[in-house]
């Protein structure tokens, strides 16, 4: 057994910085590199492209990521783990076959994760006595079944240990939870037990302080945010792990950013609900026992954790199509920025209202002056305002009358108040609105599988 | 009694969970702590998002890390993808509770 690991995060999101994992594997030593790419919006995109390309539905960066980094990885024995495969991890890994072949690299094991997916067989769920009911609403999922565009269960990191334990290099999974991608190389290294709860969360907590990239070295860091040295350059975060589920928080030292208890404490708080239940499929998670301790120069020592027996449910995340929305923008000088652009919204509510068009929701918001804090925004006097950005977003199921509240914007410039500008970008164009359904499903409902490519 | 500012005692990072944001404060040291455990009441945080949180406001104390998380539900205008706000993630609430000042007993 290995006496510790570095697991490194090399993707926040699919859109994140480009380069890092090829940083993250190039710039010191590491075992693991884990990449997140999937938010929930993510799986109807998927799911859209799938629809119209059987070869599509997977995160497209990773072919290009992989023609980078594959030789490095396979020459330096790194193993990458990412849930990129979205709603085709075949295809994907058939993507990444094809980068090895190029590459003239053999002897290599590529594994799938399937089996999350369950959008086929959403009747079969419900005949099986499972409504999928809105976690929020309660509500049955059989009332926005017609509209449905994807329903995937969140697997843990179990069948993520069962492809490291059949050899694999590379492990491409559908929805998979961010913690599980570095939860799992633990469980395989170290041969922890999927009842030692505590050992399971303490992995848990190194994901999700891993799962967000660049934001717990430095990134997005309210205490003191000039303070984090060449953030240009920022080294994502790397959780080096010991059998004993000690974990330390570090990055590669030759990188920008820096790894503080600020850093992690800002990280540990993001997107939690009860701290004492952090659920998983593999355990609960108690946030309440984590111990940080700084015990070296960009080194955060992660201890105490403790959890519990994880749930008799996985998480589902299905996504509906629920109408069209569109954003725009104009942008008013001083002097008397907020009053012209106040003068330009009543105007063109009073043209959308002339015009009978139907809307669920009108949102107007003056960038410059209360769009992040609203009512909370300090009052300025006219005088001290420069510029004021309009910014009016409509949403409704009518597509017409979406559409036809783009056609009224950049009228305004020559029919509304003066010093305008800022319409470079065309007509807003009707976008489609996805909204999410979260839901449980028994576990027996659903069964994880695994499968191997060897090269 | 005196004021005191909370962006001088404390930092944090917010989010979303559905409709609900959550907003986590950490406080900088163990006296900010205890000001912020003792003051910085779910009361008070649903007092301070009049007209941005519509629904209840909930706390939870993370006293090992020195950190109070709070949701708000029903604020996010629908929701992640369905929300017309421009801050549609509540990525900016932290720094909206921050501007708080507090009353303490001196």
């Amino acid at each position: 057994m290995k006496d510790k690991i570095r697991i490194a995060s090399g993707q926040g999101f699919w859109g994140d910085l480009i380069d890092a994992p090829y940083t993250q594997v190039t710039a010191g030593q590491v075992d693991y590199l884990v990449m997140d790419y999937l938010a929930e919006v993510t799986m109807s995109i998927l799911q859209k492209q799938k629809n119209k390309n059987p070869k599509l539905g997977y995160a497209r960066d990773i072919p290009e990521l992989m023609d980078r980094i594959l030789p490095i990885c396979k020459e330096k024995n790194i193993k990458v783990i990412t849930n990129g495969g979205g709603v085709n991890p075949e295809a994907c890994a058939e993507a990444v076959i094809d980068v090895a072949r190029k590459h003239k690299i053999s002897n290599l094991k590529i594994a799938v994760v399937l089996g999350d997916n369950i959008l086929d067989r959403i009747d079969n769920v419900i005949t099986n006595g499972c409504q999928l009911n809105n976690m929020e609403t309660g509500e049955p999922v059989s009332i926005v079944k017609d509209k449905l565009l994807s329903a995937n269960v969140y697997f843990g990191a179990m069948p993520i240990v069962e492809a490291l334990k059949m050899g694999a290099d590379i492990v491409i999974t559908g929805r998979t939870t961010d913690t599980g991608l570095t939860l799992a190389p633990m469980i395989y290294e170290f041969g922890w037990s999927k009842n030692d709860y505590n050992l399971l969360s303490a992995g848990t907590v190194a994901g999700h302080i891993l799962e967000c990239g660049g934001q717990a070295s430095g990134g997005n860091l309210l205490a003191d945010w000039r303070s984090v040295p060449d953030i240009e350059n920022i080294g994502f975060p790397i959780a080096e792990a010991y059998p004993d589920g000690n974990i330390i928080i570090t990055k590669h030292q030759s990188l920008g950013g820096k790894v503080t208890i600020e850093t992690v404490s800002e990280q540990l708080v993001y997107e939690i609900g009860d701290p004492k239940n952090y659920i998983t499929p593999d355990c609960v998670a108690d946030f309440t026992s984590i111990e940080l301790e700084e015990v070296g120069k960009d080194r955060i020592r992660v201890y105490g954790v403790k959890g519990n027996p994880e749930t008799e449910f996985y998480k589902v995340s299905c996504s509906y199509s629920s109408g069209y929305s569109a954003v725009g923008t104009l942008t008013y000088s001083w002097p008397d920025a907020l009053s012209k652009a106040k003068q330009a919204d009543q105007i063109l509510r009073k043209r959308l209202e002339y015009l009978n068009l139907s809307f669920d929701e009108i949102r107007t918001e003056f960038v410059g002056y209360n769009s992040c804090h609203g009512p909370l925004a300090t009052k300025l006097d006219e005088d001290r305002i420069n510029e004021v950005m309009l910014r009016i977003a409509v949403r409704g199921s009518d597509y017409y009358s979406i559409e036809r509240f783009g056609k009224e914007i950049a009228p305004l410039i020559l029919t509304g108040p003066p010093s305008v500008t800022g319409f470079a970008g065309g007509r807003p164009k009707p976008a489609d609105v996805v909204a999410y359904w979260p839901a449980l499903i028994p576990k027996k409902l659903v069964e994880p599988k695994v499968e191997i490519i060897t090269l | 009694m005196k004021k005191i500012k909370l962006i001088d005692i404390a930092h944090g990072r917010s989010g979303d969970k559905g409709d609900a944001a959550n907003v986590g404060i950490i406080a900088y040291d163990d006296k900010g702590y205890q000001l912020i455990e003792k003051y910085l009441t779910a009361e008070k945080v649903k007092e301070h998002f009049q007209g941005i949180c519509l629904g209840k406001v909930e706390r939870f104390e993370l006293p090992n890390i020195r950190a109070l998380n709070f949701l708000l539900h029903n604020t996010l205008g629908g929701g992640g993808t369905v929300s017309l706000k421009h801050d549609a993630q509540g990525k900016t609430l932290a720094a909206a509770l921050l501007r708080l000042e507090l009353e303490i007993e001196e």
